[in-house]
């Protein structure tokens, strides 16, 4: 579904992506580790050219992301769900206009349909009633789940999630994290999930990557990782995270 | 390079000054021709447009209402002495008229809507563009700069115009009020004044420049909230460069149009 070589991306002389190859199978989970400031939100704009990179290949579902013209990259984009680091959500508007906002533009439902969708995406992230409300009257928790419930409305084949369970409590955390791993499930959604909650990871996790120094340096299962001997691995694992239970 | 000596610290300052003048110039060009490529283009967004219509209407029609009367009546205020010197005082509802209709009218909404509405989209676009915002919808495949910006300078450029004609309809006004105060002059032997000396080769050009304006104020505000960066400084920055830089445009295509009318229908 999703594959990378040798992508690289610097800024002015600051280079974030050294030299970044991986590769994600249809249907697979992969959490992508890192320290703050290693370049994890980077990689994901540039795996939808939101950032151009300097060098590198990029191949989503077949195509070669960054020869596509405009045309061919947004109908790639439709394919494609982004959940913001931020959220992002549009401050202008109400929570459901939010949400209606992809699917009036590219799909043909009616609005009972449309209504339909908006209720059902928004009990999964279990925020029904916030659904007239203005994203300012929202905490910071509770943007973050309407930002996921917009990108997932959509059905995208591929989600790219950014930090998808920080700053929410230990339980919705979980709740997400199984949401993640439902839509895996039931709709054969690819994902790459970049987070510090080693608890998502180990719920949705196929495979996971620890990006450092501007390279994919580890890579392996979430047991395999965290077992490890490796000094860094091991400083990175005892250090980043607080387990619960 | 950057040497320590004072002068070329203040020439640095100033070449860093000219490329920001000349990387705006070529960012506004774009702009422009972005906007007219995508204008025809389907969506169009009219809800968008229209929500924007009216909520810049209302954001500005108060403000605009107690400027133009207010001018109109001290532009009255102030002829009135100097015409009662030639002992022409009967020229003043068409001196006045004339000022407003070809002149103050159009450029006194213009500057105000610029203060108003570039700093406005300034500020809001420039917050959509560091909160991510523009991204999020970028990756939706929805183009923003069809959806944000052409929507707004559409808005933009067609409602000036709008708020001139009332402008100028209220500063006529306030004309009025001014003449009564000091001399009699019925509200018919006024209305007739102004519309003898006032014709259509006064009004059409001077209502006719403010979609330029518009077009202005709109591109403007837009492109320095789009393109702004640095967080919140940076739509800060975004808001008031907008408005010094509009207004400043406003002034310089006046005085351009105005040669271009001049020449095209030369006045007696
Ligand atoms: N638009 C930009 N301009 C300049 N530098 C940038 C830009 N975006 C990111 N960077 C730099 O790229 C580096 C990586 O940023 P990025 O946001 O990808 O980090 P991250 O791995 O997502 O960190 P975190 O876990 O804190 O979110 C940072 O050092 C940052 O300074
Ligand atoms: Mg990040």
């Amino acid at each position: 579904m999703v594959e990378i070589y040798n992508l690289k991306k610097a800024f002015n002389s600051h280079i974030v992506l050294d030299d970044v190859s991986l590769k994600v199978d249809r249907g697979e989970n992969l959490v992508v580790f890192g320290r703050s400031g290693t370049g994890k939100s980077v990689l994901l704009k540039c795996m939808v050219r939101l950032m151009e990179p300097d060098s590198g290949k990029i191949i989503i579902d077949d195509k070669d992301v960054l020869s596509l013209d405009i045309k061919e990259l947004n109908n790639l984009r439709k394919q494609i769900g982004f959940l913001f680091q931020s959220a992002a959500l549009y401050d202008s508007m109400s929570v459901r206009q939010n949400l209606e906002f992809p699917l009036i533009r590219h799909f043909d439902f009616s609005p009972e349909e449309r209504e339909q969708k908006i209720i059902s995406v928004l009990e999964k992230v279990s925020l029904l009633e916030a659904i007239d409300k203005m994203p300012s009257e929202l905490s910071g928790g509770m943007r973050k789940r309407i930002g996921l419930a917009r990108s997932i409305i959509t059905e995208p084949k591929l989600m790219l999630y950014d930090e998808p369970t920080t700053g929410l409590d230990p339980i919705t955390s979980k709740e997400i994290s199984y949401l993640i791993l439902e839509l895996q499930k039931s709709l054969n959604m690819t994902s790459v999930v970049v987070t510090h909650d080693l608890l998502c990871a180990e719920i949705i996790a196929d495979r996971a990557i620890v990006l450092n120094d501007g390279k994919v340096q580890y890579e392996g299962s979430i047991p395999e990782l965290t077992s490890s001997n490796d000094p860094f691995l091991k400083n990175f694992f005892s250090h980043e995270f607080i387990k619960e239970n | 390079m950057n040497n320590k000596t004072p002068t070329s610290a203040y020439l640095n300052s100033i070449e860093n000054r000219l490329n920001e003048f000349f990387i705006m110039i070529a960012g506004l060009w774009t702009f422009s021709v972005q906007f007219f490529r995508y204008v025809f283009v389907p969506p169009y967004e009219v809800y968008e447009i229209r929500k924007h219509m009216n909520e810049l209407g209302i954001k500005t029609l108060p403000i605009v209402s107690v400027t133009g009367f207010i001018i109109g009546l001290v532009l009255a205020m102030q002829t009135q002495p100097v015409l009662a010197r030639f002992g022409a005082e009967a020229y003043l509802p068409g001196s006045v008229g004339i000022s407003i209709v070809r002149e103050l009218g159009p450029v006194i909404t213009a500057l105000i809507f610029a203060g108003r509405v570039s700093s406005g989209i300034g500020a809001e676009l420039g917050s959509m563009r560091v909160t991510e915002q523009i991204d999020a919808m970028e990756v939706s495949a929805v183009d923003p700069f069809k959806f944000l910006v052409v929507t707004r300078i559409f808005a933009c450029t067609f409602i000036l115009p709008i708020l001139t004609v009332y402008v100028i309809f209220i500063a006529l006004a306030g004309a009025y009020i001014a003449v009564v105060l000091v001399q009699n002059m019925t509200i018919e032997y006024y209305t007739n004044a102004v519309l003898y000396s006032v014709e259509f080769g006064d009004a059409i050009p001077g209502v006719a420049k403010t979609f330029v304006f518009g077009y202005i104020v709109g591109l403007v505000g837009s492109y320095k909230g789009y393109t702004a960066t640095n967080g919140t400084e940076g739509v800060g920055r975004a808001s008031t460069t907008a408005v010094v830089v509009s207004s400043l445009m406003i002034l310089i295509f006046d005085m351009i149009l105005v040669k271009i009318t001049l020449w095209l229908w030369p006045t007696f």
